[in-house]
């Protein structure tokens, strides 16, 4: 590779375009990458998820390689003035290595926690697993996924084995006879996927959108389903209900295909109609159509999103829902099933590696000591050295710097400032730790309150894999180098362990003999890192990762970056390089050991905070089709800050009305946790019972300072999407 | 040794007392008592089995037995000692109680009438009420032309409905009027009675029974008006009265049903009494959610898991959905201050009648297709106020609300008007792009990136790029 990095700003001889994909969402759209005289443009791509799409955000997204807030140096806190000030690399590193050290030497070492994110590259993700349980040797590792996709994702894997969030390619979407979205807004949070739905009903499909707002997403739908927060499941059930007495149930399918089912179907026996419609407001009439569309339809497809995953009971509600699917025979199918819609960039790659607290790579589960001993001979250690599972990740964040918690916390890739339930309890503990350490290409708000601040290389600037939504295994490509100063977080990762072990981790590729990284030097201030340098490279890393999940749920050997570049991306599971790859799966078994689906019961339950006189609204959060995430990259984008330029709060004109509030005026959201501010914004799409707050934003304006850590007893999933508020008049005390 | 709760009946009420137990209870002893001799289903979904649409299987709901859960079916109990406080079955036994919870249920009535003795109906003639009596109808229905049912309530239609669904030729003979005169009102009742018609079910409204005569053959119904009604069975569809023998028998406080204070206790602390055998403040309502209501407080209350768990009566809901009838009546529409609100669209069945009272519902009949029935009984139930815009009570939640419609031609759209979401194009913006240079979709496309993300503008630009070119002519030309 030439020297890049250094011409991004220069006038350079001739284009550069590079095919890459997009940095934020799961749709993982593709695009190509161009450089000319130093500046960067975005182009869209083909590419079987997009079809040539982008959003604002894709669009935009070359803003940030160049932008003035953009860190090129560590920063340090001063002990004295405790002000962030820009340091050397070694000062950086010196102080994260003496104190993770310290740290561990008095307190032991779970008392250095790691908290990823699910933007992480595969390979990045698979490092920071590796690293937190072989470098560090501490347990203390989670990751923001929790807080997105983790109840489908312990849905899928207690129902049929595995969990791929899409067991499908996207392009099943475009021919399904009917769809039903559940809390999933894809008109704002993926756009591009919206093409597919059109085509769905170009086709003359049918689309059910569940969800407690009008979405932009629930304007196109067919039928709207429209229940209060919190009654996804009550409505799942009742679907069941109907479409057992309607004879919808696959008999055959249910008898050959899946065991359990009796205990649903006495479970379902309780949820007549007319009872879910009472709790959920959806009336019977809409529930039987949409059993009758997804029950009479040849190819139908349930889909699930934040919006029922995102509960205390999450995991039961998107439970709910593949029950349904099951009893309806879909999984498997041809065009049909159920899947999940994904959030983050790589959030379901993220999830198969290790940055879980209680998974090794492959999707293999940390306490068996099977996938134990194969990990950790990849690894070249003995499986007694690897930790145990930690906690997920809202216990994780709550235990910082508490006297049973970890003392200093490493975070890559996340903004738990912004994104965390009760974010301001969360600020707290962060507060209290001894050391904080952030990498970050952009000081977020979570970089504000670090002791050492380190800067990351973006997207375009390096190489690596992403899966996205579809379990479709991408290749990410740089198209420059880092600007001076910066690191790739593998460039941080292999230093540290460099300085906390006195050598390089051993990333071998699977077909040559002997560590192909092993040489590290410590760069000198400033210096420019490159590869050979730093020890990082990111192929040498997926190649041990291939190997790590061979034999795993999520197996990855089979997968090449060539093999990637030949097709448009290879599906997992994917064994063997010379065998097929799995865009469908489930067709003949499911990844249980008897091959067959599973049935489990559940049951509707109140959310863990329901209204009362003093808090009587129900309060829930989403996205802006103009943000990500906690909006530290895209607040920072000059088209997306006019597009979005703040948070708002959500309401129905007869609330604002008895509340006498004014469109923009601003009001304060309470709960029993804290309080944001926000201008309100009045729109009969949303139910007058509740009230919306996006949650792309910190400060003053952030609305998870008022969410309920209350979570999800299997997945750690917080309740995002349910509380109990008052909105007040923000002139009034 | 921990202290034994028994549970009299294992229908409705007490089946979900003892899933509530179990769900709360890491150390409890409760023994459930059922006299039927069936696990417990959903009485619910009786009708719809009578209709043939399912299966038996289909009504059974999740039992819960282990972990000191004890389910015993086919037991009846005979007596209550409340000095030794035990209860005595029909098998025998005798079993010791800590606490008793009755949960025994109602009977169905057995009208008065020459004809019928309430001991030993005759073969063709079944009060409908449990499984047993929904297989003894079905056995009757099968062959059967048609059947009368007597009593035009909501159990009454609801069979009526169910026999009409397997091919017979229904009638319903009711005393009053209209039909179910306890919820509805005279014009609702009177479409209900067209909407049936239409299903196969005739109503024969403001006549009584006289007299049943019933033998191998079918059997005979006289009316006080002089008709006289044949059929192949009778279904007695009369109300119910609460099952209270047991209690009456043990000297416990009794009125209609066992008379409950708001912890579902009776007149002996040490018994409770829930569902429909149990009268609190204005009486049974004969209905599911109160009583799986009383079933979780005493559950809260026997677990210790809430010493203040208190029963509070809610209004009721009655609902009646079958195919082609959809109806639900709450509250008093009729009677009472405040405004009325109705919509009559008789050739489609529909009607509705609202009554508010400050700001609130106080009552409504919503018959036929509403699309706003899920949000009126919500806000009936949680006493939440109505909206401003009364209409969206009768035609659904969007009346009056944003939803954006697409202006008819592109130059009435304003020019800050956001044509493309994705990325926050506005239609002056498209028109800039137009004034530009660019002559085409595609080129309007690449100049503005409209359309570029879920392409759900497409149509719109290529609209305004259409008027464009015919209304600037100009600008083509230049």
């Amino acid at each position: 590779m030439t020297d890049g990095a250094r011409t991004a700003t220069l006038p350079g001889p001739a284009p550069r375009e590079v095919a890459t994909h997009c940095p934020y969402c799961a749709l993982q759209c593709g695009m190509t990458l161009r450089e000319e005289h130093g500046q960067v443009t975005v182009l869209p791509r083909e590419f079987p998820t997009n079809r040539g799409g982008l959003c604002q955000k894709g669009w935009t997204s070359a803003e940030l390689l160049t932008h003035p807030d953009r860190l090129t140096t560590p920063l340090l806190r001063d002990p004295v003035s405790g002000e962030l000030r820009p340091a050397s690399w070694d000062a950086a590193l010196d102080r994260i290595v003496t104190g993770l050290r310290d740290t561990q030497q008095r307190h032991g070492r779970d008392a250095v926690a790691v908290f990823g994110g699910g933007g992480l590259t595969n390979e990045k993700a698979y490092a920071l697993g590796r690293f937190a349980r072989v470098t560090l040797g501490t347990r203390n590792i989670d990751y923001n996924g929790r807080f997105c996709m983790s109840s489908a994702a312990a849905a899928g894997m207690r129902a049929f084995g595995v969990d791929r969030g899409l067991p499908f390619p996207l392009s099943d979407l475009g021919r399904a006879d009917t769809l039903l979205l559940v809390g999933a807004n894809p008109a704002e949070t993926m756009p591009p996927l919206m093409r597919w739905l059109t085509e769905q009903r170009q086709r003359g499909g049918k689309l059910i959108v569940v969800d407690p707002r009008l979405t932009a997403t629930a304007r196109q739908a067919d039928l709207h389903l429209q229940p209060l927060p919190g009654t996804d499941l009550a409505v799942a059930n009742a679907l069941l209900h109907i479409a057992l007495t309607a004879g919808y149930v696959d008999e055959s399918y249910v008898a050959n295909r899946t065991t359990g089912f009796t205990a649903v179907r006495r479970t379902v026996a309780g949820w007549w109609p007319a009872r879910a419609e009472a709790l959920s407001g959806v009336p019977v009439a809409d529930l039987e159509e949409t059993a009758r569309a997804l029950g009479t339809a040849q190819r139908a497809i349930i889909l699930t999103a934040r919006g029922a995953e995102q509960h205390a009971k999450g995991v039961d509600t998107v439970t709910g829902f593949v029950n349904l699917a099951l009893a309806l025979g879909l999984p498997g199918r041809p065009g049909s099933g159920y899947g999940c819609l994904t959030g983050q960039g790589n959030g379901q790659g993220g999830r198969e590696h290790g940055q879980k607290a209680d998974q090794l790579p492959g999707y293999r589960k940390i306490d068996d000591p099977e996938a134990r001993a194969h990990v950790a001979r990849v690894w070249g250690v003995s499986a007694d050295e690897l930790p145990g599972p930690g906690v997920p990740a809202y216990q994780l964040l709550d235990s910082l710097g508490t006297a049973s918690g970890p003392r200093a916390l490493l975070v890559f890739g996340s903004n738990p400032v912004v994104s965390a339930p009760r974010a301001a309890r969360i600020e707290g503990r962060l507060r209290d730790l001894d050391l904080l350490v952030v990498a970050d290409f952009l000081l977020s708000e979570t970089a504000a309150l670090a002791d050492v601040v380190l800067p990351t290389a973006q997207w375009a600037e390096e190489d690596g894999t992403m899966t996205n939504l579809e379990g479709r295994v991408l290749r990410r490509r740089a198209l420059h180098r880092p600007p001076p100063g910066v690191r790739t977080d593998l460039q941080i990762l292999t230093t540290l362990t460099t300085r906390l072990k006195g050598g390089a981790p051993s990333y071998r590729l699977a077909h040559r003999k002997g560590p192909l990284l092993t040489t590290i030097e410590h760069a000198a201030d400033g210096a420019d890192a490159t590869d050979g340098e730093h020890g990082a490279d990111p192929r040498a890393v997926f190649d041990e990762l291939r190997r790590a999940s061979a034999g795993g749920l999520a197996d990855y050997a089979g997968i090449s970056w060539e093999r990637i570049d030949a097709a448009d991306g290879v599906f997992w599971p994917c064994p063997d390089e010379d065998e097929a790859d799995s865009p469908r799966l489930f067709a003949d078994r499911f990844a249980t050991p008897d091959g067959l689906a599973r049935f489990h019961p559940v049951e509707h339950r109140p959310a863990a905070e329901e209204v009362c006189a003093e808090y009587p609204l129900y309060f829930t959060t989403g996205r802006v089709l103009a943000q990500y995430q906690s909006g530290n990259q895209t607040r920072r984008v000059g088209a997306l800050r006019r597009a979005a330029p703040q948070a708002f709060v959500e309401l129905h004109p007869d609330l604002a009305d008895r509340l006498e509030v004014t469109e923009g005026e601003p009001v304060r959201v309470v709960s029993r946790r804290g309080e944001f501010h926000a201008p309100a914004r009045l729109s009969a799409a949303i139910r007058p019972d509740t009230v919306f707050a996006p949650f792309h934003w910190g400060g003053a304006a952030r609305a998870n300072s008022v969410t309920n850590d209350a979570v999800d007893p299997i997945s750690g999933m917080p309740e995002f999407k349910i509380c109990a508020v008052r909105v007040e008049k923000a002139g009034t005390s | 040794m921990t202290e034994q709760i028994v549970v009299v009946g294992n229908g409705m009420a007490g089946a979900r007392l003892a899933g509530e137990l179990y769900a709360r209870g890491e150390d409890l002893k409760v023994t459930v008592l059922g006299a039927e001799p069936h696990r417990a289903y959903n009485r619910i979904m009786l009708s719809t089995l009578l209709a043939g649409k399912i299966g038996e299987s289909a009504v059974e709901l999740a039992e819960v037995a282990g972990r000191g859960v004890d389910v015993r079916t086919g037991v009846t109990v005979r007596a209550i000692d409340r000095t030794t406080r035990q209860v005595r079955t029909d098998d025998g036994d005798t079993i010791r109680y800590a606490h008793l919870v009755l949960a025994t249920g109602s009977r169905p009535v057995v009208p008065p009438l020459p004809g019928l003795d309430p001991r030993r109906l005759p073969d063709r003639v079944v009060a409908f009420r449990t499984l047993d009596d929904c297989r003894r109808i079905r056995a009757l229905a099968d062959g059967a032309r048609r059947a009368l049912v007597l009593g035009g309530g909501l159990l009454g239609l609801e069979a009526a409905r169910g026999l009409a669904a397997r091919g017979l030729d229904v009638g319903v003979v009711h005393r009053v009027p209209y039909l179910m005169e306890r919820q509805l009102d005279p014009a609702a009742g009177a479409m209900l009675a067209d909407t049936l018609a239409d299903l196969g079910v005739t109503a024969h409204l403001a006549v009584a029974p006289v007299a049943v005569a019933a033998d191998a053959a079918g059997v005979r119904l006289e009316l006080s008006d002089g008709t006289v009604l044949d059929a192949d069975l009778l279904v007695l569809a009369c109300g119910v009265r609460p099952d209270t023998a047991l209690a009456e028998a043990a000297g416990l406080a009794v009125r209609r049903g066992v008379l409950v204070d708001d912890q579902l206790r009776s007149s002996d602390p040490r018994i409770s009494a829930i569902g429909d055998c149990a009268e609190h403040g204005g009486g049974p309502t004969g209905l599911v959610a109160p009583a799986w209501a009383q079933a979780r407080v005493v559950a809260q209350l026997l677990t210790g898991e809430d010493p203040r768990a208190r029963y509070r009566a809610r209004p009721v809901v009655t609902r009646l959905k079958a195919a082609g009838i959809d109806l639900a009546a709450m509250g008093d529409p009729a009677d009472g201050p405040g405004e009325e609100l109705t919509f009559a669209d008789p050739a489609r069945g529909t009607y509705a009648r609202l009554r508010i009272h400050d700001g609130r519902l106080a009552g409504a009949i919503l018959l036929g297709d509403n699309p706003s029935v899920g949000t009126v009984i919500q806000l009936f139930d949680r006493g939440q106020p109505v909206p401003a815009d009364r209409r969206a009570l009768l035609l659904g939640r969007a009346v009056g609300g944003d939803v954006a419609t697409p202006a008819a031609s592109p130059a009435l759209m304003p020019d800050a008007a956001t044509v493309c979401q994705c990325n926050t194009v506005s239609k002056g913006a498209l028109v800039s792009c137009w004034r530009g240079g660019a002559r085409s979709v595609d080129a309007v496309v690449a100049g503005t990136r409209a359309g570029t993300g879920c392409g759900g503008c497409r149509d719109a630009i290529a609209g305004i790029v259409d008027w464009l070119s015919r209304a600037d002519p100009v600008e083509v030309t230049r």
